[in-house]
């Protein structure tokens, strides 16, 4: 098959190119090397949409994010991704810092960032109580909110499916090949497909990409993040997203409740050896804790209820390269995609979808085209009166497999089936929250490797944590010798 | 809305021996409400022997000590919803559940709260490392391998040296895993002398004291772990670094009273026993609502649960039958090596009421006192005592009945 545009990497930026293109009258393809989408950083990082301040002025990054976050709003809202306009606060902590509280209010004001407000400490107090008392001045970005980034990955891919885009997963490309027309894009398991144009949003791995078409001109360095996410019980510990001065390393902890009720603090920022290098360390966990404990001292850390580590794709010049390939035709690079990068993600793809306009695509918008997609959480927010309404014709939601995040098997079936399916247990997890919670899937892993293999009609043995070789089950009990 | 004399939350041996004792005290409108497609709750999955020693009399396997209790449950024709979980209960006793004919919300006249409890996680411990497949709590491993019928490994460490844990040591060994090691962090173990003795020694396997996971290894699946050794203030000594290939973790690190809705319904807590504060009847400081087995406080034997539910359905039955008891109550405490005792108050009306507690580390020779101000109550010897194995001392009614004051339990250490 020979698609218009191919897609490489299907994390938050590749997805939101392909919704962006699903638009229009055109084969599109997304290649992802993994068995899900939103597996690399989209998965793993702060989920924050920011509201614009940071950036230095004049770069990419400034123009996108603040183009971005009203339209990740508007999209998020589309799709019923959970998204909440939560506000920022960004702490200074005695005289030192303070002056870099205006510095960073000048830089939004130059950015284009509305309604941002300087705040004394005990106003910021005010605001938050639970902040710590050594905060001397802070600035509040009202704009700014929270969103769940692999949600809205699940979402935007399912959307572009579902208006005619393909996804084709464990496409592990190892060579793109100029052909008459377009490329050749081929895998590391002999598949091979076949484009006109290539949008290069391969995350950690975007380097290598620009390599195979000629492109030398940039060198991913990993950065890895890591983090620590609270049980619900401290999910209320602050209402704003909690910022430390930023420094050259990134923008320091963080402590935000999440949109679906915890609270995470993090990320650290630490160079590592390959995008793919997500093990978390005791001195990582060690500084979240103390950090985290700086901005707000009462954070409970014992109610941990999982860590991660999730990687940056930085680049030494730090703005995002979102431009045509020099060497070759045809092909749009979205590189260097680190923070900011969730928050722009709309805006990227609507710039890469200019971009390949300008490389001559023909973009004719479809009649039929439907960005709207149905609440995969409908069920959850029913009261009594509908969901027995509904389980009378759905009986498999009365059924609950995830007792802590209170997943029904309806909503587990659900994920599977509907664009993208969740193929392992992963997958269900990050579409339904089941094994979320605080036992993490301790009483519902069984139950959801059993749906997993009935729906995709593979044995038990052959059902994944995330693909590849991380099989859940060594064979069946009762045949040692 | 239904309406029930009294609703169980959960089927497992405290929910069942719960109902059957309420039902025979004289409160026959009782219906019991479970997740499971069966009675029994764990029990089905512990297949292994040692469960009703005391209460039965006989050693059985955990399916069959649930079959003797889930027959008197069938000979009194009390109703069982089954598949059926609960999603709220309210203060003023509004239990609300769901199942696939839709949602239930029964008023109940007393709630037991039998819903056990779960395994902690590896989240809760921070182990550093990558995050791949082969890493199973021991209860999920035993129900996959011992209900659903798969091996999970192959080459097995365990972590934490916890009854299941144990007992999962000598499981996967029967099924013919290897088992590296049992390590347990702390400087003793937290299972009973006979599992160790069953389940590691009779097998060769090594358990490695004061020693921990320090980081896990593997990209798809498990490759292997770094384990070490730890210093008296739990921090790991680098120098004992050592890589242990395996392709499977079990995490066997404790057990947490599973009481969502307790707390939902606003039911005072006890912080160090992860259970409700509970009277000598298992009522909760929510009039009506009663707690027992796991949920209240993590046992070792299933036979002293039993015991416990019995307790809590009589005293729910009693409540119905003649109102509350209105005699005046103490409060216990713990003392010196003591962690915890329960009930954390009870009834000076005559009757008897057994305490039990747990000690807060591993002692020899000691002797354990109840007593209220100068006055002993109850003064009892044991050979040794640990954290592991759960205590039970009976006060006499008619000591309790004069009895002033807060009734503190301690321990001291005999040569």
């Amino acid at each position: 098959m020979k698609y218009d545009v191919a897609i490489i990497g299907a994390g938050v930026t590749g997805s939101m190119v392909a919704r962006e293109l699903s638009k229009y009258r055109l084969s599109v393809c997304l290649l992802e090397k993994e068995n899900d989408v939103a597996c690399g950083a989209s998965k793993a990082n702060s989920g924050i949409i920011h509201g614009g301040f940071d950036p230095e002025p004049g770069t990419l990054k400034a123009r996108l994010n603040t183009e971005g976050v009203e339209l990740l709003f508007a999209a998020a809202k589309e799709l019923n991704v959970p998204c909440i306009r939560n506000g920022s606060l960004v702490c200074a902590f005695g005289g030192e810092e303070e002056p870099m509280v205006q510095v960073l209010y000048d830089r939004g004001i130059q950015n284009g960032t509305p309604d941002m407000r300087i705040l004394t400490g005990d106003e910021a107090r005010e605001l938050e109580p639970n902040l710590s008392e050594a905060v001397t001045k802070a600035l509040y970005v009202p704009t700014a909110g929270i969103i769940c980034p692999y949600e809205l990955t699940v979402a935007a891919a399912g959307s572009a499916m579902d208006n005619g885009a393909a996804l084709l997963r464990n496409f592990k490309v190892s060579s793109i090949t100029p052909e008459e027309d377009g490329y050749a894009i081929a895998a590391e398991d002999g598949r091979t497909v076949t484009a006109g144009r290539i949008v290069n949003c391969a995350g950690g791995f975007s380097d290598k990409v620009a390599n195979m078409v000629g492109d030398g001109g940039f060198s991913i360095i990993p950065r890895a993040g890591e983090y620590l996410l609270l049980d619900k019980t401290e999910g209320s510990r602050v209402k704003h997203t909690i910022f430390q001065i930023p420094t050259k390393a990134g923008k320091g902890i963080l402590v935000t409740p999440t949109v679906d009720g915890n609270l995470l603090t993090g990320p650290t920022a630490a160079q590592v050896a390959t995008p793919e290098s997500r093990d978390t360390t005791p001195e990582g966990m060690e500084l979240v804790q103390r950090l985290a404990a700086k901005s707000v001292p009462s954070v409970d850390f014992r109610q941990v209820i999982t860590s991660f580590a999730g990687v940056r794709s930085s680049v030494s010049g730090g703005d995002f390269i979102i431009e045509k390939s020099r060497k070759a035709p045809g092909v749009v690079h979205a590189a260097a995609i680190d923070s900011p990068g969730l928050t722009c993600c709309v805006a990227i793809a609507g710039y890469v979808v200019q971009l390949l306009r300008e490389t001559g695509l023909p973009l004719e918008k479809k009649q039929d085209w439907n960005g709207r997609r149905e609440d995969p959480h409908a069920f959850r927010k029913m009261n009594d009166e509908e969901k027995d309404a509904f389980i009378k014709c759905h009986p498999d939601y009365g059924k609950i497999v995830c007792r802590c995040e209170t997943v029904s098997e309806g909503e587990i079936r659900a994920a599977i089936r509907r664009n993208p399916g969740a193929a392992d247990v992963d997958g269900v997890k990050r579409r339904t929250r089941s094994g979320m919670g605080r036992c993490q899937g301790g009483f519902c892993g069984p139950q959801v490797m059993k749906l997993i293999s009935e729906e995709l009609g593979i044995p038990m043995e052959q059902v994944t944590k995330n693909g590849g070789d991380s099989y859940m089950l060594t064979g069946k009990a009762g045949e040692a010798k | 809305m239904k309406e029930h004399k009294i609703v169980v939350i959960g089927g497992g041996p405290a929910g069942m021996a719960a109902a059957v004792a309420a039902y025979d005290r004289g409160v026959t409108d009782v219906v019991i409400l479970d997740r499971e497609p069966g009675l029994g709750g764990i029990l089905q999955q512990c297949i292994h022997n040692g469960f009703g020693l005391h209460k039965l009399g006989q050693e059985l396997t955990g399916p069959e000590y649930a079959a003797v209790y889930a027959r008197k449950v069938a000979e009194r024709n009390i109703p069982v919803f089954y598949e059926t979980t609960v999603t709220a209960l309210s203060p003023d006793r509004v239990v609300t559940a769901q199942n696939r004919d839709g949602i239930l919300k029964i008023k109940a006249e007393a709630v037991i709260l039998a819903m056990g409890c779960r395994e902690r996680s590896r989240g809760a411990l921070n182990i550093s490392g990558s995050r791949c497949a082969g890493i199973y709590s021991a209860g999920t491993a035993q129900k996959l391998i011992n209900c659903a019928g798969y091996m999970v490994g192959r080459r097995v460490v365990i972590l934490g040296s916890g009854d299941i844990g144990l007992i999962m040591a000598r499981r996967m060994s029967l099924e013919g895993a290897k088992v590296e090691a049992v390590c347990e962090l702390m400087p003793y173990s937290g299972g009973l002398m006979r599992n160790i003795v069953q389940c590691l020694h009779d097998f060769d396997i090594p358990l490695y004291l004061s020693t921990t996971v320090a980081q896990i290894h593997g990209n798809g699946r498990l490759e292997g772990v770094t384990i070490a050794q730890v210093d008296e203030k739990r921090q790991i000594i680098e120098e004992t670094r050592r890589f242990i290939p395996c392709d499977t973790l079990l995490l066997s690190v404790g057990l947490i009273p599973e009481n969502e809705l307790t707390r939902g319904a606003g039911i005072p807590m006890d912080p160090v026993t992860n259970g409700a504060l509970v009277d000598d009847s298992c009522q909760t400081m929510v009039p009506g609502i009663y707690a027992c087995g796991n949920v209240l406080q993590v046992h070792d034997l299933v036979d002293y649960v039993s015991d416990e539910a019995e307790r809590a359905g009589i005293g729910a039955a009693e409540r119905i039958l003649n109102g509350d008891n209105t005699a005046e109550t103490a409060k216990t405490e713990a003392g010196f090596g003591v962690r915890y005792v329960i009930p954390q108050t009870l009834h000076r009306d005559g009757r008897d009421v057994p305490l039990f507690l747990r000690v807060s580390r591993p002692f020899g020779k000691v002797r354990f006192t109840v007593r209220q101000g100068d006055e002993v109550l109850v003064s009892v010897k044991r050979l040794k005592a640990a954290p592991g194995e759960m205590e039970k001392i009976t006060v006499p009614g008619e000591k309790l009945s004069k009895a002033q004051g807060v009734i503190t339990v301690e321990l001291e250490e005999l040569a």
